[in-house]
């Protein structure tokens, strides 16, 4: 050993104070993830061009409420829930980027083993990695529909839009909680399945795409929607029309488009169950 | 529970699918540094696992600092620091970010735990590399830093898993300095487990000897090494698989070293003239003949053997 070691072995303590253990160890892991994601500049830039869609939004309200000559621009609920359509992509992007590898990297470098040999529980494990990766998603959806809806009264020097339209706030979040929880956990679960974060990146893309492209297929060959639940994005056009109180615009009955989510979601919840684990038992 | 006792494990199972990693395996592991030592495939990890409450056994109850494993897991690994065999860091963190993670995540609070990292990275000798990658470092590095994640929160306990694995020589003593400084001079109990028996000799005072999932022999290392009896270096011109038949016939303990030359451990009584005589019976000349002392090695071959 060194001199220098030496010294600072002589400096080691033992501590007097005890452990905080009342099961924040979930906050500490969303942070650290969070901190991790937003030192990718990639990350960053996805985060600007997710949010050049509100400030269109923004300055679709702005206008529609100073002059009345841009009639065409009014703003209605249509106009929240057109814009959390528009976001689906940059949830999906997002997701990708950032939830491929949340638990994928640590399978990779063992890292469970070390968290599970701490006082944290699978489930708080979980809970921390699927706050941050909602805390993102957040980021794009449910905060800038908000704002757009503090906006309009802002901008209109009035509250008639918001009073007459008062259920859109539970609906932005609702709507909002749905489609990012399902994202984040379905990610979760593909992420816990590989040590690779591209492969589990390509598995949850390639499954995006080629149920949208069965329902589509099904859309034109058929002509008929009723084959929408095939798609988990149509599901959430389904349950978000229906929380936003439009009319349905696939056939799928929207009960049905949430069993679906719902058992994906069970399902995700499964395999995160079996995979979480400190240990890779192999039978 | 004693505070004489770190950990207990009693009639204590563990199986993956059919095959038993533990078969009601009791043991107790006193305070202070213990060994765990037993050749690969013996179980020593698993033991860890479970006694970490990361398995959970079949059968058997374990208590770990005076705590019952099945219901006080938590509290249990609050208290520890384990060391685990493989290459282990979370991907990304320079080596005090995720020292300082590893005590947060222990609850530590965020300002004490970063304070706690810079100081265990000085203590293990990764001061100066403590703003590096984990990914860039060697696996002597790696070993240190995971002794450091271990120590970060203080715990009471240390579970150390094949802590001197891929060390080249230099940095393997200075593992096994840092080792023996928390368990003698720091009060930090240590179960040390390796099947390297030098470097559990080095350390602990008392040693668990496994094999095949059962322990086969624990107690004091001196006490387990210091038979009645005097050890002897032995090397013969002749058939020495008959020799050794013979000196086993006269219920010699022997097992082959290095090379030809075997190690007999002669029972007190014994004079070292009936390894002549044992000689002469097969025919064979004895070349060599040394006195030698017992190691923790002919304490494992013996233990290993009677299974």
């Amino acid at each position: 050993m060194s001199r220098a070691g030496s010294i600072h072995r002589e400096r080691y303590r033992r501590r007097e104070d005890g452990l905080d253990v009342r099961g924040r160890a979930w906050l500490v892991i969303a942070a650290q993830a969070l901190r991790a994601l937003t030192r990718k500049k990639a990350f960053l830039y996805l985060m600007l061009v997710a949010w050049i869609p509100s400030i269109v939004r923004g300055v679709q309200i702005y206008v529609a409420a100073n002059f009345p000559q841009a009639s065409f621009l009014a703003v209605s609920a249509r106009t929240f829930r057109d814009f959390l359509d528009q976001q689906e992509l940059f949830v999906f992007f997002i997701t990708v980027y950032a939830g491929s590898g949340l638990i994928a990297d640590d399978i990779r470098a063992n890292a469970l083993q070390l968290y599970l040999s701490r006082p944290i529980t699978r489930m708080q494990y979980v809970a921390g990695k699927l706050a941050a990766l909602m805390a993102a998603l957040a980021l794009v959806t449910w905060v800038p529909a908000t704002m757009l809806l503090i906006l309009q009264p802002l901008f209109a020097g009035n509250t008639t839009f918001i009073r007459h339209n008062i259920y859109l706030i539970p609906a932005v979040a609702m709507f909002a909680l749905v489609e990012i929880a399902f994202a984040a956990v379905t990610m979760l679960a593909l992420s816990s399945v590989s040590k690779s974060r591209w492969f589990v990146a390509v598995l949850y893309a390639g499954f995006a795409f080629f149920t949208q492209a069965v329902f589509g297929a099904t859309r034109v060959g058929l002509q008929t929607t009723t084959f929408s639940w095939i798609s988990p994005f149509g599901n959430l056009v389904q349950i978000g029309d229906l929380i936003f109180r439009l009319q349905p615009r696939y056939e799928t009955p929207p009960t049905v488009s949430a069993l679906i989510l719902i058992l994906l979601l069970v399902l995700s919840a499964l395999v995160l169950r079996r995979r979480i684990r400190a240990i890779e038992v192999v039978t | 529970m004693a505070d004489t006792v770190a950990a207990t494990l009693e009639n204590v199972s563990v199986a993956y699918g059919r095959q038993w990693a533990l078969s009601e395996v009791s043991a107790e592991f006193p305070t202070g540094a213990v060994g765990l030592l037993g050749p690969n495939g013996a179980g020593k990890s698993t033991m860890l696992k479970a006694l970490l409450g990361l398995l959970k056994p079949n059968a058997g109850t374990m208590h770990v600092l005076g705590l019952d494993v099945e219901t006080a897991a938590l509290e249990i690994r609050a208290r520890i620091g384990y060391m685990p065999e493989n290459d282990a860091h979370i991907p990304g963190m320079t080596a005090v970010s995720f020292v300082a993670y590893c005590g947060e995540l222990s609850g530590l609070p965020a300002a004490d735990a970063m304070q706690r990292a810079h100081e265990v990275l000085y203590y293990v000798g990764l001061g100066e590399a403590r703003y590096r990658t984990v990914e860039t470092y060697s696996t002597g590095m790696k070993q240190r830093i995971k002794l450091a994640q271990a120590l970060v929160h203080d715990p009471d306990l240390l579970l150390l898993d094949e802590p001197t694995n891929g060390m080249d020589p230099t940095g393997r003593e200075e593992m096994l300095a840092l080792v023996r400084d928390l368990a003698h001079n720091k009060n930090i109990s240590l179960i040390f487990s390796s099947h390297v028996m030098p470097d559990v000799e080095s350390v602990c005072d008392t040693v668990v000897v496994m094999n095949r999932g059962r322990v086969v022999m624990r107690g004091p290392i001196a006490a387990l090494k210091g038979p009645s009896g005097r050890m002897f270096e032995v090397r013969i011109k002749g058939d020495q698989p008959a020799f050794v038949n013979e000196l086993r016939r006269r219920s010699f303990d022997c097992r082959e070293a290095d090379g030809d030359v075997l190690r007999v451990l002669l029972p007190a009584q014994a004079d070292a003239r009936e390894l002549f005589a044992a000689a002469s019976v097969v025919h064979a000349q004895v070349r060599h003949l040394k006195a030698s002392l017992p190691t923790l090695e002919d304490v494992f071959a013996r233990a290993v053997g009677d299974e």
